[in-house]
């Protein structure tokens, strides 16, 4: 059963990142991306990494491919000329390629001659939880580098922000309560004059 | 796994990084909070946390020996102790420098004060480390600060093609370092410094020696040893001058710190192969950092060189690699610090609003507009000179003391020899500022009473210091051994 659905699940997965590269449109690729990620969360959550699969969805899915959505919308991008050193560089995308293929089949060839590099985890009880067990090292063994890592990530906002944020005068900002509060006097002014005489 | 059980007994020796990260989020609001009429508040509020600091740490940071901490990633010692007052010291005393400077620039914002404490904050972690995890994540804290800092001033482009290329590079070396970590933690397959000190032996496997290999070449990037030193000019140019002042002092106790943790006691093991790697790369490190100082015309630049030069001394203590040795290049880093602390304080005090006097023709004829100043300067120079009664003499000393005791006799030769080759330069300055006449009209130094006090203090120290060397330097050798 499980082999079964993971070829299944592999089958849309290969085929949604070949649609990823292949897609003229960026939005489809984009939208293609997020198949490959729900699906390779659907394979984690075979060899039972549960964690791993909802932060993929939470984090891939949910954020940054909503932001990569919103990147490729907003923006004009001019697809002509990204595409115009293509054939330039096609060499180099082959050869990394070819490297990529090379390595995948030494590790499989690895394999069947015997060696056996990493042992297959073992499966675990009903009952175990993958997010409790990361939890409690998480907090407890691990607490002192999460939390530094958390200062981290502050520093990285702060920069963020300070770095990039400015106060522009002149700036053009909807004020509100004066909109609301505004009347017809202080915006039409009625002038009452003579007509003028034919000349 | 073993249960952990955390109480407040077994964390008080970490009060300060707590400590600190508290500070940093309640400055952080206040200054949301104060708004832009009330500038002053952060600067003067980062300086009474700054001591609020000291004192939580002389209190509670004090531990009669080593202790282990957060499952072996922290370690609390009297070295890590005595290095974290020593960085709220020269942290105070830089932000005491560099508050008018700042202001007259238009970028005295809560940010920057935040930012000095956040790499503060990295500064503790790195001192304190007993981990690769927590080693990189406290040079990643140091290292993204500083970073932000160099940008601080937008509006120069030469500030952010400075801060730009010392991300670039610094991302290298923060490469290299994971590198080099991931094949030590595969060859021992542990990340605790004092297990993989257990577990390594002479002589190194290939996996080792090439993860020591990266390992060195980051620690050379942070360090700023030659041939990996091609930030430092143009950071040490380009960033604001407060900034310059900034990474040139607390973070060498960091990485002086993290050079004594990851390579003298991690991989002590292998301490015959990486002092070898330091013992050339100190040599080059000298000759390029002299050679090249000489022919500077801006003083930011020609103390960026000395740095360099300095850092090839600091690495020198590392080459013997006895005690002995890493006394010596202690109390030279903590040295070095002190002369560059107030070098580019002097700096600071001489630069006005749209005046930068960074330039070594600004310094012709200081004696005659400000000979407090000029006096100041002379002593820094003479120190970082190694001009005997003058506290450089001495840090030079106990390098070549370490060197010839364990054999490294061309290596005192050389740094001899480029220890007179610089001393041409570091009289230059005094020259210009005694007997030359300046070309133009400067505007005279800041007088700010309480920030050229403070510039006092530092100048005696380098000159008392030099008389009585003895406490500091039992104090290094303690800490050590």
């Amino acid at each position: 059963m499980v082999e079964i659905l993971f070829y299944i699940f592999g089958t849309i997965l290969v085929l949604g990142a070949l649609g990823v590269i292949t897609s003229r449109n960026p939005v489809y690729s984009a939208l293609l991306l997020v198949l490959c990620f729900i699906t390779s969360a659907a394979i984690w959550l075979l060899i039972e990494a549960e964690f791993l699969a909802v932060v993929l969805v939470l984090v891939y899915v949910g954020a940054v491919m909503v932001l990569f959505l919103f990147v490729v919308m907003m923006l004009d991008v001019n697809l002509e000329e990204l595409r115009t050193g293509f054939t330039r560089y096609a060499w180099l995308g082959w050869l990394t390629a070819l490297a990529v293929i090379v390595e995948i089949v030494g590790v499989v060839w690895v394999r069947g001659v015997g060696i056996d590099v990493s042992k297959s985890p073992t499966p675990t009880a009903p009952d175990y939880s993958n997010t409790l067990e990361l939890g409690r090292v998480m907090y407890t063994k691990y607490a002192y580098p999460f939390e530094l890592a958390a200062v981290l990530l502050l520093v990285a906002i702060i920069a963020a922000i300070s770095l990039t944020m400015r106060r522009r005068p002149g700036l053009k900002v909807q004020d509100i309560g004066k909109q609301v509060a505004v009347r017809a006097k202080d915006r039409v002014r009625i002038v009452k004059m003579n007509s003028e005489k034919r000349s | 796994m073993p249960e952990t059980t955390m109480t407040w007994q077994s964390i008080t020796p970490a009060i300060p990084e707590i400590y600190l990260v508290g500070a940093i989020c309640l400055l952080l609001l206040v200054d949301a909070f104060a708004g832009q009429t009330r500038r002053g508040l952060t600067p003067t509020l980062t300086l009474i946390a700054l001591a609020v600091g000291a004192a939580l740490t002389v209190m509670y940071g004090k531990v009669p020996q080593q202790t282990i901490l957060f499952d072996g990633m922290y370690v609390a010692d009297e070295l890590a102790y005595v290095l974290k007052l020593f960085g709220f010291l020269f942290v105070a005393f830089g932000l005491l420098y560099s508050r008018d400077y700042l202001e007259e620039r238009g970028i005295l914002r809560g940010e920057y004060y935040v930012l000095v404490l956040t790499a503060l904050l990295g500064i503790f972690v790195l001192v304190s480390a007993n981990s690769m995890l927590t080693v990189y994540i406290g040079v990643e804290l140091l290292a993204l600060s500083v970073y932000a800092m160099a940008a601080f001033d937008r509006d120069s482009g030469i500030a952010a093609e400075s801060a730009m290329k010392y991300f670039v590079l610094g991302a290298i070396g923060s490469g290299a370092l994971l590198y080099g970590m991931s094949m030590i933690y595969g060859m021992t397959g542990t990340l605790d410094l004092q297990e993989i000190a257990g577990r390594l032996h002479e002589p190194p496997n290939l996996g080792v020696t090439i993860g020591l290999v990266f390992i060195v070449v980051a620690v050379a990037f942070k360090l700023g040893a030659v041939p990996f030193h091609m930030w430092l000019p143009d950071v040490y140019q380009g960033a604001p001058t407060s900034v310059t002042l900034f990474i040139g002092t607390a973070p060498k106790i960091a990485y002086f710190a993290l050079t004594l943790r990851l390579l003298a006691h991690g991989l002590g093991g292998t301490v015959v192969e990486w002092s070898q790697m330091l013992g050339a790369l100190a040599v080059l490190t000298l000759v390029v950092g002299n050679v090249v100082a000489i022919v500077q015309t801006n003083l930011k630049r020609m103390l960026a060189y000395s740095t360099i030069s300095n850092v090839g001394f600091i690495v020198l203590g590392f080459t013997a690699g006895t005690p002995d040795g890493y006394t010596a290049a202690l109390y030279y880093t903590l040295i070095y610090i002190l002369v560059a602390l107030g070098s580019f304080g002097v700096i600071l005090i001489a630069s006005r609003k749209g005046f930068e006097a960074d330039h070594l023709d600004h310094y012709k004829g200081m004696y005659k507009r400000d000979p407090l100043l000029a006096l100041a300067m002379m002593m820094l120079m003479f120190s970082t000179a190694g001009v005997p009664p003058f506290v450089g003499f001495w840090a030079k000393l106990r390098i070549f003391q370490a060197l010839w005791e364990t054999n490294h006799v061309w290596l005192v030769i050389i740094s001899a020899g480029m220890s007179v080759v610089g001393a041409f330069y570091y009289l230059r300055v005094i020259k210009l500022m005694y007997f030359d006449a300046p070309p133009a009209e400067y505007p005279p130094p800041q007088h700010s009473a309480g920030v050229r006090a403070a510039l006092g203090i530092n100048a005696l120290a380098v000159l008392v210091l030099g008389v009585a060397p003895g406490p500091l330097l039992d104090l290094c050798a303690r800490l050590i051994h």
